[in-house]
């Protein structure tokens, strides 16, 4: 990546430097975290989220990031294998972390499709009061009958209506947020919309940061314009920067008729990091991770749940199946779609061949998150250079260790990036939308005058 | 059956809940206060219709300040997810190292319905038996997973045996739920189940789910008679009764000096009150009190709702429990470190790995 000469200059010569924001996500239930390393712990023991969480903070990081998981995923019928199976309910881990931490913002994904708004607002309010203002809330959506099969809900709601009905989820969760008088007086709520016919008194008066922070994870037109409607962070997944720069500029296009200002939505993506001494030894190292996160049993099931057949026949060191996926086959169950099959197909094919990859090399290549790779210094020099451009405010970081996978960074990268000016060398504030740089959220005009 | 009376050592709970108290600390403090009596366990009511914190998530958030007591918050039932639930409740065993319980309870009035639209307010006895399928499709999914399950076995890339994960194809009357969880089966194996009986129709789902059972007597006579036929039941649902554990619920205001208020009442008692049997007096005749009862081996021991909180339970912990302990009648320290440890419960056989019956 490019730099300019003035960004090289020592601290003190650009006191205007844009603040990076730094978040960690825990690593989750999926094959990019490495389980096979001898320094591999327990994804579930409290003991793991802890080591992390501190780490974070250690780092001066922003917020920690836990996912959600609502069924086991499946592959032709039976429980997934290959990969960590079995995580905590997130926000029962959080609350657990607000004991361990002091300033660290607690971010959980909780779905809007299979919860109801009152008992969500509540159970973030109850986090934010009990954490002294540090709750997040990444609100995501799901119509996957496959999951339904766990909830009273069932599967049932179309991709229109499930953003519709997020929309309106989170907005009631503001109301109810909202519906204590500055006293600290209960007061009722009513609220009657296309998804939501509810009333009566919440339960807790406003919580420290006002309302918990808002995250929006997803790049379709709806997910972009709910975020610049409703969120405070959007988390994303662009993998160049020219892409970064090209999403940040039309998200933050959409916020003023909505009368919001760049700086009420934090853009930040999703992306791995791995050092080295030297750039040479960066790069041997990113592709030991990668083939450890796509074994050969991996790879084929990738191409299997692309190819929607079994593929076990395969040899993952030969090359791709000449054969056509089979569209909506059923063989993949709980898994983000890759978009149409037979044009991933035909593109990985083309890949294949064009570079001579067998099957587990093409599904490597294929499969990769936005990486920063290199030395502590090149690492630091990229992600200020990705954020001083504009391509984002901040980044999640997601390590391939449990719960070892940060401490590197926050060792070596982290008083880089405070060298540069470009990061915090405290917390200035308690609360996770203090160190984001976000405004509470005023109350609707319909409390102005309340004298209690 | 081994014990027909309630005579081994005395099991002791206190509530730590607190009227319009949102942060950490009061609910800290409370809870490490009962752990230094070396109580059984605390418990915290919760409720969607009155103002109030999440009670599983405040005794989350004491979890890894606290170290050996038992945590026991009220989960209601009738408008939550039962997936949801159970696995809120298992990820509370695993930050607390094997410290939870959960109290069931249910939301029976419109108001709290009107809290949620999805479903008009039901009489009690309907909700008490979904709250009856919610602690058994619970105990399913913690089951779902076996103790055994992860392998990580490089050779064959397998992070699980899925063998060792099992659907539960749950199907009540108000809900369904195919499972497994997504939860790794709790350090307990099941987090203890709590259910206070004061409500008639929570009775049958007490003597079939509960590990623990509270109930209201206004004297040893009529608790011994309540815990008999709690036993009896539970045997007819094919349990042990020995594995239940029947608690008397008592306020207690000890707000009167060394001695009971009412002339005769230490030792004797409790009075009636609204909310319950109150006991009113001193710590010295609170711990008569107690220990009569344990002589006519009435209970197994008492779950202490403190009317002033934070004076009622100091004066519980530095007054009544030394005299109990002195006694003989009570631990002095915590010999386990799980919660059904503490209540001389056995770790649950798994449910799914008994099925497969593997004769190795």
């Amino acid at each position: 990546m490019t730099t300019t000469a003035g960004r090289r200059k020592p601290r003190g010569h650009r006191p205007l430097s844009k603040q990076i924001h730094l978040a960690a996500h825990f690593p989750g239930v999926n094959n990019t975290t490495v389980w096979t390393d001898p320094l591999s712990r327990s994804q579930i023991d409290f003991a793991s989220f802890e080591h992390l969480a501190r780490t974070a903070e250690r780092g001066l990081f922003d917020f920690f990031f836990l996912a959600e998981g609502l069924r086991l995923r499946e592959h032709k019928g039976r429980v997934h294998d290959l990969d960590v199976v079995g995580r905590p309910e997130s926000l029962t881990v959080l609350n657990a972390l607000a004991a361990v931490t002091e300033r660290l913002g607690l971010a959980a994904t909780v779905n809007a499709t299979f919860n109801e708004p009152y008992e969500t607002a509540r159970r973030f309010a109850t986090l934010d009061h009990l954490s002294g203002g540090r709750a997040a809330w990444n609100v995501v959506t799901s119509s996957d009958a496959f999951t339904g099969e766990n909830f009273r809900r069932g599967g049932y709601l179309d991709r229109a209506d499930r953003y519709t009905r997020a929309a309106e989820f989170v907005a009631t969760a503001r109301e109810l947020w909202d519906s204590w008088t500055p006293g600290g007086q209960s007061r009722p709520f009513a609220h009657t919309g296309r998804h939501f016919d509810i009333e009566g008194e919440f339960t807790l008066p406003r919580s420290p940061q006002g309302h918990p922070v808002v995250i929006q994870a997803g790049d379709s037109p709806e997910g972009r314009e709910f975020a610049a409607s409703a969120a405070d962070v959007i988390f994303t997944r662009h993998g160049t920067p020219e892409a970064g720069r090209a999403f940040y500029a039309d998200v933050k296009g959409r916020l003023a008729k909505y009368g919001r200002t760049a700086g009420d939505l934090k853009i930040m993506p999703g992306v791995t990091v791995v050092l080295g001494d030297t750039a040479a030894e960066a790069q041997e190292r990113a592709a030991g991770i990668r083939r450890r996160q796509v074994s050969p049993q991996n790879a084929l099931l990738t191409l299997e749940q692309i190819w929607g057949v079994d593929l076990s026949s395969y040899d993952p060191d030969g090359p791709l199946p000449d054969i056509d996926p089979v569209v909506d086959s059923g063989l993949s169950q709980g898994r983000t779609k890759r978009g149409d099959p037979r044009a991933v197909a035909e593109q990985w094919r083309a890949l294949s061949r064009a570079k001579g990859l067998s099957i587990r090399q093409t599904v490597i290549e294929t499969t990769a998150r936005q990486s920063f790779i290199g030395t502590p210094q090149a690492v630091a020099a990229e992600l200020d250079e990705f954020v001083q451009s504009d391509a984002a405010d901040g980044f999640i970081l997601v390590p391939h260790l449990t719960p070892g996978g940060l401490d590197e960074f926050v060792d070596q990268v982290v008083p880089l990036l405070q060298e540069r000016g470009a990061y915090r060398t405290e917390y200035t504030g308690t609360t996770l939308r203090s160190h984001l740089g976000l405004r509470e959220p005023v109350r609707p005009a319909r409390e102005e005058g309340l004298t209690v | 059956m081994t014990t027909s009376t309630g005579r081994g050592l005395l099991h002791l709970a206190a509530a730590v809940d607190q009227p319009d108290t949102y942060d950490a600390d009061p609910y800290l403090t409370l809870t490490r206060l009962a752990e230094r009596g070396a109580l059984d366990f605390v418990t915290l009511g919760d409720s969607f219709g009155r103002p109030g914190p999440d009670a599983l998530a405040v005794l989350s958030r004491v979890a890894p300040a606290t170290a050996r007591i038992g945590l026991v918050p009220t989960v209601t039932t009738t408008h939550t997810e039962p997936f949801h639930v159970q696995a809120a409740v298992a990820t509370l065993d695993w930050v607390s190292r094997g410290r939870a319980g959960w109290r069931p309870e249910v939301s029976a009035t419109e108001e709290e319905a009107r809290l949620f639209g999805r479903r008009a307010a039901a009489p009690a006895a309907e909700l008490w038996g979904e709250a009856g399928e919610v602690a058994d499709v619970a105990t399913r999914l913690w089951d779902s997973w076996e103790d055994d399950a992860e392998i990580r076995d490089v050779a064959t890339g397998r992070f699980i045996d899925r063998e060792k994960l099992h659907h539960v194809d749950f199907q009540g009357a108000t809900f369904s739920v195919r499972g497994p969880s997504i939860v790794p089966r709790p350090p307990q194996g099941h987090p203890v189940t709590v259910v206070d009986t004061a409500q008639q129709h929570a009775f049958d789902v007490a003597a079939r789910h509960a590990d623990v059972a509270l109930v209201n007597a206004a004297g040893p006579a009529q608790a011994a008679a309540v815990r008999a036929g709690l036993r009896r039941r539970a045997a007819e649902y094919g349990r042990d009764p020995d594995a239940l554990r029947v608690l008397a619920a008592l306020r207690i205001d000890l707000g009167g000096g060394e001695h009971a208020a009412v002339p005769g009442h230490g030792g004797g008692g409790p009075l009636p009150s609204e909310l319950g049997p109150l006991y009113r007096g001193g710590p010295v005749d609170l711990a008569d009190l107690v220990a009569a009862w344990h002589r006519a081996g009435a209970v197994d021991g008492f779950h202490l709702t403190p009317v002033e909180p934070r004076r009622d339970l100091e004066r519980l912990v530095n007054g009544t429990v030394p005299l109990l302990q002195h006694r003989g009648l009570f631990r002095t320290f915590y010999p386990g470190s799980t919660f059904r440890e503490h209540l001389g419960l056995a770790r649950p056989a798994n449910q799914y790995a008994a099925l497969a019956g593997d004769p190795s």
